[in-house]
């Protein structure tokens, strides 16, 4: 690549809220530069028209600021002395420490060809059962948290990551409130697990479209750790609607077309390049990846859960049980796509089917209880439905359950027998011969 | 002499590019960047700025670059040895590449070209032919492959030479033929195409009416889809498309599956080729994979090369259908190719339609559904496409453009509900809302007396009307409450259930259950209506419902069971005697 960065350009032909033109040459697509000492992106080329994203803002920026342009790509360096360390969006430390050493990689890299995977195929186990039992998790799977901004995701997805038995947990947080940002690092440090965090923060203080880069720079070191190092490692990506966010402006400022909800029309595509860089590599390393997409009052049709739900393997859905007081992980709006990769086959035979046939059982419930709550009278069933999906809900589907998968499998058979008659749970015949007591 | 041109202007995959001679609409050009060769296709002609679109990643890529036209448009390769290759939306073997990453830049050829292939003349020197005649055949996974005359020749030629029987690679020669001029065209095994154009080298196109099994009780059934038909699936995620699409390509009784994963996830390419080639096809009992050819542009892969992947696969399967074979090709998802079109719509800064799609979104859909069919080769064989695309409606609302353009030209509606899907009533079909044209075909109705049976249609016409019915008392029940109805309504609502869970309901992930042939369709159907057509008595509505939750029990034990064993009738003979002990009488049919 020429490299011109010595250059300084201070030809200004046009600012906007994100954006300032100025004539250069011998520039590179996607290259870096700052203006007027803020880091910038070139986002568009027309003969010797440079058009700069900046990622601070324009604020300020007068029509004869100074543009070096740096040759390069945003890139992170990459190394063991990543490990313990907590930097800001653009990889620069923010925890006091030294600049670690490394080998300089462009972020957003090229992707994983896809006869390259290995099919996922193992299991990821949180003790929740809502997750375990209903909506196994697979490591190199891609899901994320569907909930309210008022929810407990961020505590759920501690937990989760603690007790993934990852090698790696890099953390890219997006309009993370500073509050949010110290729960994650306390909690990571009051289980003595610094050594293996790894953390890009864009905190509601900095500035939005800075929150673009996290995601890369988290999935950048991830690779090299699953790639280079074959370590089984575990991103975590909240909140993914900031980052929609920080896209939807960007695009709005530079007069594109939006498409549904003010987002932009390539947003599938965006969203997309950052969670398949979730996979198991032929090499044993593995990228996981849990995120976080908040809704408004729980609307999954707009576009960012939209898009998302379609990319991703799964969602898991938290919704606070007004029966039992407790946050439980939703059966019906749960899903892991790669459970089937999983169930029966790392744990025991009769997992998926009784998985199904609690959650059916849990669906008469809820058509009982819409019933109940229309007046009308209750068949014997519908009663006994009710009383199952109580407890259902509070020794199965609750958060703060903590079994091992056989536990929480003898536990659902056994509500099914205090509950229901062999023939009600359209099972197997060989299963319930064996396992209902 | 090939036009040149250089870069002007770069806004992410749209280049603009100023040109020094004619340039053709989509013509292929490859931009260097430092050495690496950027394919791109145009898309835009204004004066001397031609607008491509690129199949890569532009990052680092400056102006004053230089270009190269093609003089062609985007092309794939046609021959013998597509079968079980993993191919990217531009016909790259993905295999033949290095690394774990992709890297820009590197194009690798689709065909072995060392392999030798037992090539059998079917044509004699003398005889008469033209682009699509078939010349000689070679055995390609236990399919009979025939070698033609390239669809490009459109003239009649005179075949002069034919090579004999023997091994030979795809680069051969193995026939000479000579023009009305008298020159001579030197042809062999492979050929190649424009994707953007259909192939067209058959005689007619008559109306589809061979029931193509797919194993799947809802489809095959109640809605069935045909050779050379076509359908779609719309579901919001998380409603079992996938799962759909991967069972149908599994179980279908097809010569040739190819599968388009556009814009999907890689995981789900994977499951593919990590299950095919271990996986047996019910109909032939070889590998799965020998019979599969994989279009993988998933969506992390340029937006680009994604548009281009389903025009890649179309034209693959035309190839294989010129042969005489039956072809299904399903692409999941065309939502993903329009938004591809959108991508490139918007940078090119048109005038957006609905949602922002081009506004030309339904004539490009239309044109795609129709180079699907079953046609008659001028050789007087047939061959088929039958084409199943899946649509994630954004939002699950099915009022959205790609939906609603789908709509009007696929003759199969498979509609995934959420509701169904969160029941775990899967497959999620809702069995009222979908519809296939293809039942009111005579044709149709002709080829199922024949096959199946004559009362089969009534029996299913009866089902769907059970099952509407059904619904309509569910809803009273609703508002009515369980005893502000009459009994009887629950028998029937029961009725409409017991449809529901027997035949619509079927296990994906049960080696027996996932896949029915027909035979045993129409036993479970027959079956079905022998026990919907009983009446029955009881005093209360309590009774109704555990009598048919018992009989629902029974009758997925029986679906658990193998065709014909001793525990399916047993379960048989017990759902029998159960009907029996309680029936009032039995209506003559």
């Amino acid at each position: 690549m020429a490299k011109a960065f010595q250059k300084i350009y201070t030809k200004i032909t046009q600012i906007t809220k994100a954006t300032c033109s100025v004539k250069a040459t011998n520039v590179g697509y996607d290259e870096l530069a700052t203006v007027n000492g803020k880091l910038a992106q070139v986002v568009k080329i027309i003969g010797d028209e440079v058009t700069l994203q900046i990622f601070e803002g324009t604020e300020g920026i007068p029509t004869n600021a100074e543009v070096i342009f740096m040759g390069k790509a945003p890139s992170l360096k990459v190394g063991e002395q990543l490990s313990g360390r907590f930097f800001n969006a653009y990889g620069d430390p923010i925890d006091g420490g030294p600049v670690p050493e490394g080998e300089e990689r462009p972020i957003g890299g090229p992707s994983v060809n896809p006869v390259r995977r290995k099919q996922p195929s193992e299991l990821i186990a949180t003790g929740i059962a809502g997750i375990d039992l209903n909506n196994t998790l697979v490591s190199g799977q891609k899901i994320p948290f569907f909930a309210d901004p008022d929810q407990p995701f961020n505590q759920v997805m501690a937990t989760v990551a603690l007790r993934a038995k990852a090698d790696k947990i890099i953390l890219g947080g997006m309009g993370m409130t500073n509050d949010d940002y110290l729960f994650f690092k306390n909690v990571f440090s009051n289980a003595g697990a610094l050594d293996r965090i790894i953390s890009f923060m864009n905190t509601t203080e900095d500035p939005a479209v800075e929150r673009l880069l996290v995601p890369d720079m988290a999935l950048t070191a991830a690779e090299y750790f699953a790639v280079d190092k074959n370590e089984k490692v575990l991103v975590l990506l909240t909140d993914m609607t900031s980052y929609a966010d920080a896209l939807s402006i960007v695009s709005n400022r530079m007069d594109q077309i939006p498409s549904k909800d003010s987002m932009p029309g390539s947003l599938y595509s965006d969203l997309a390049k950052i969670y398949e860089k979730a996979a198991q590599f032929p090499t044993g390393g593995s990228i996981t990846i849990v995120a976080v997409t908040t809704l408004s009052g729980g609307d999954i049709t707009h576009a960012v859960p939209d898009n998302t739900g379609y990319i991703t393997e799964g969602q898991l859905f938290l919704r606070r049980d007004s029966d039992v007081g407790k946050v439980i992980v939703d059966p019906f709006r749960s899903l892991s796509r790669l459970k089937q990769l999983v169930q029966g086959k790392k744990t025991r035979e009769d997992h998926p089917q009784l998985m199904n046939a609690a959650v059916r059982l849990y669906a008469d419930a809820a058509n009982a209880k819409t019933k109940q709550e229309n007046g009308f009278d209750l068949t014997d069933y519908d009663e006994r439905t009710l009383s199952f999906a109580k407890d259902y809900s509070e020794f199965i589907l609750a958060i703060d359950v903590n079994l091992d998968t056989e536990e929480m499998l003898d536990r659902t058979w056994k509500l099914l027998a205090t509950y229901f008659k062999p023939a009600e749970v359209n099972m197997k015949k060989e299963l319930v011969d064996k396992y209902w007591h | 002499m090939l036009t040149k041109g250089t870069v002007k202007g770069i806004i992410a995959n749209l280049v603009i590019v100023e040109v020094d001679g004619p340039v053709s609409q989509n013509e292929i050009a490859y931009i260097d960047l430092e050495g690496t060769r950027l394919m791109s296709e145009v898309i835009k002609v204004v004066g001397k700025n031609v607008y491509v679109q690129v199949f890569e990643s532009t990052r680092g890529l400056q102006v004053n670059s230089t270009v190269e036209f093609q003089g062609h448009m985007l092309e794939v390769v046609l021959g013998p040895g597509l079968l079980e290759r993993n191919l990217d939306g531009l016909e790259n073997d993905l295999d033949k590449m290095e690394g774990v990453f992709l890297k820009r830049g590197e194009y690798t050829f689709p065909l072995d070209e060392q392999k030798e292939w037992s090539f059998k003349p079917l044509a004699t020197p003398g005889d008469k032919v033209t682009g699509g005649s078939w010349l000689g055949e070679v055995d390609e996974n236990f399919q009979p492959h025939k070698i033609m005359v390239p669809f490009v020749m459109k003239e009649e030629y005179t075949l002069k030479s034919i090579v004999e029987e023997g091994n030979y690679n795809i680069h051969h020669t193995i026939a000479v033929v000579t023009d009305q001029a008298g020159k001579e065209h030197a042809i062999t095994m492979v050929q190649r195409w424009p994707v953007k154009v259909p192939i067209t080298t058959y005689k007619e196109k008559p109306r589809p009416y061979r029931l193509l099994e797919t194993g799947v009780r809802s489809i095959d059934t109640l809605n069935p889809i045909v050779e050379g038909g076509t359908g779609f699936i719309p579901g919001a995620f998380g409603t079992g498309k996938t799962v759909l699409q991967h069972a149908i390509s599994k179980q279908a009784e097809a010569d040739i599956v190819i599968i388009a994963a556009c814009g999907e996830r890689a995981n789900e390419v994977v499951e593919i080729f990590t299950e095919f080639p271990e996986l047996i096809d019910p109909h032939t009992g070889r590998k799965l994979m020998e019979r599969t050819i994989i279009v993988a542009n998933t969506s992390n892969m340029p937006v680009a090369a994604r548009e281009a992947s389903v025009y890649t696969a179309m034209t693959i399967g035309e190839y294989y259908r010129s042969m005489g074979l039956k072809v299904l090709l399903m692409a999941d998802s065309t939502s993903r190719w329009a938004q591809a079109l959108r991508e490139m719509s918007n940078r090119l800064e048109e005038l957006p339609g609905p949602d922002a799609f081009p506004m030309d979104l339904s004539s490009i859909i239309s044109n795609f559904y129709g180079r699907a069919g079953h046609v008659t080769l001028n050789n007087g064989q047939e061959g088929s496409i039958t084409f199943i695309g899946t649509v994630s409606p954004a939002g699950g609302n099915l009022k959205e453009p790609v939906t609603e353009n789908t709509k009007k030209v696929a003759r199969c509606f498979y509609a995934l509900e959420q509701d169904r899907a969160d029941k775990k009533r899967y497959p999620a079909i809702n069995p009222i809302e979908s519809y296939s044209k293809y039942i009111e075909y005579p044709e149709f109705e002709e080829f199922i007396s024949e096959h199946i049976s004559d009362d089969w249609i009534e029996k299913v016409n009866e089902a769907k009307t059970r099952l509407l019915r059904g619904k309509e008392i569910a809803e009273q029940i609703n508002i009515l409450g369980d005893d502000g109805v009459p009994v009887e309504y629950h028998i029937t609502f029961w009725k409409s259930e017991l449809i529901d869970f027997i035949v619509l309901q079927q296990d994906a992930f049960d080696e027996i259950d996932a896949v029915t042939p027909i035979e045993r369709q129409k036993h479970i159907l027959d079956l079905v209506t022998e026990i919907c057509r009983t009446d029955f008595e009881f005093d209360h509505f309590n009774q109704v419902a555990d009598f048919f939750k018992e009989l629902i029990n029974i009758g997925k034990q029986m679906n658990y069971s193998e065709f014909g064993s001793e525990r399916f009738n047993h379960y048989c003979n017990q759902l029998k005697e159960r009907v029996s002990d309680n029936q009032l009488s039995v209506v003559s049919a």
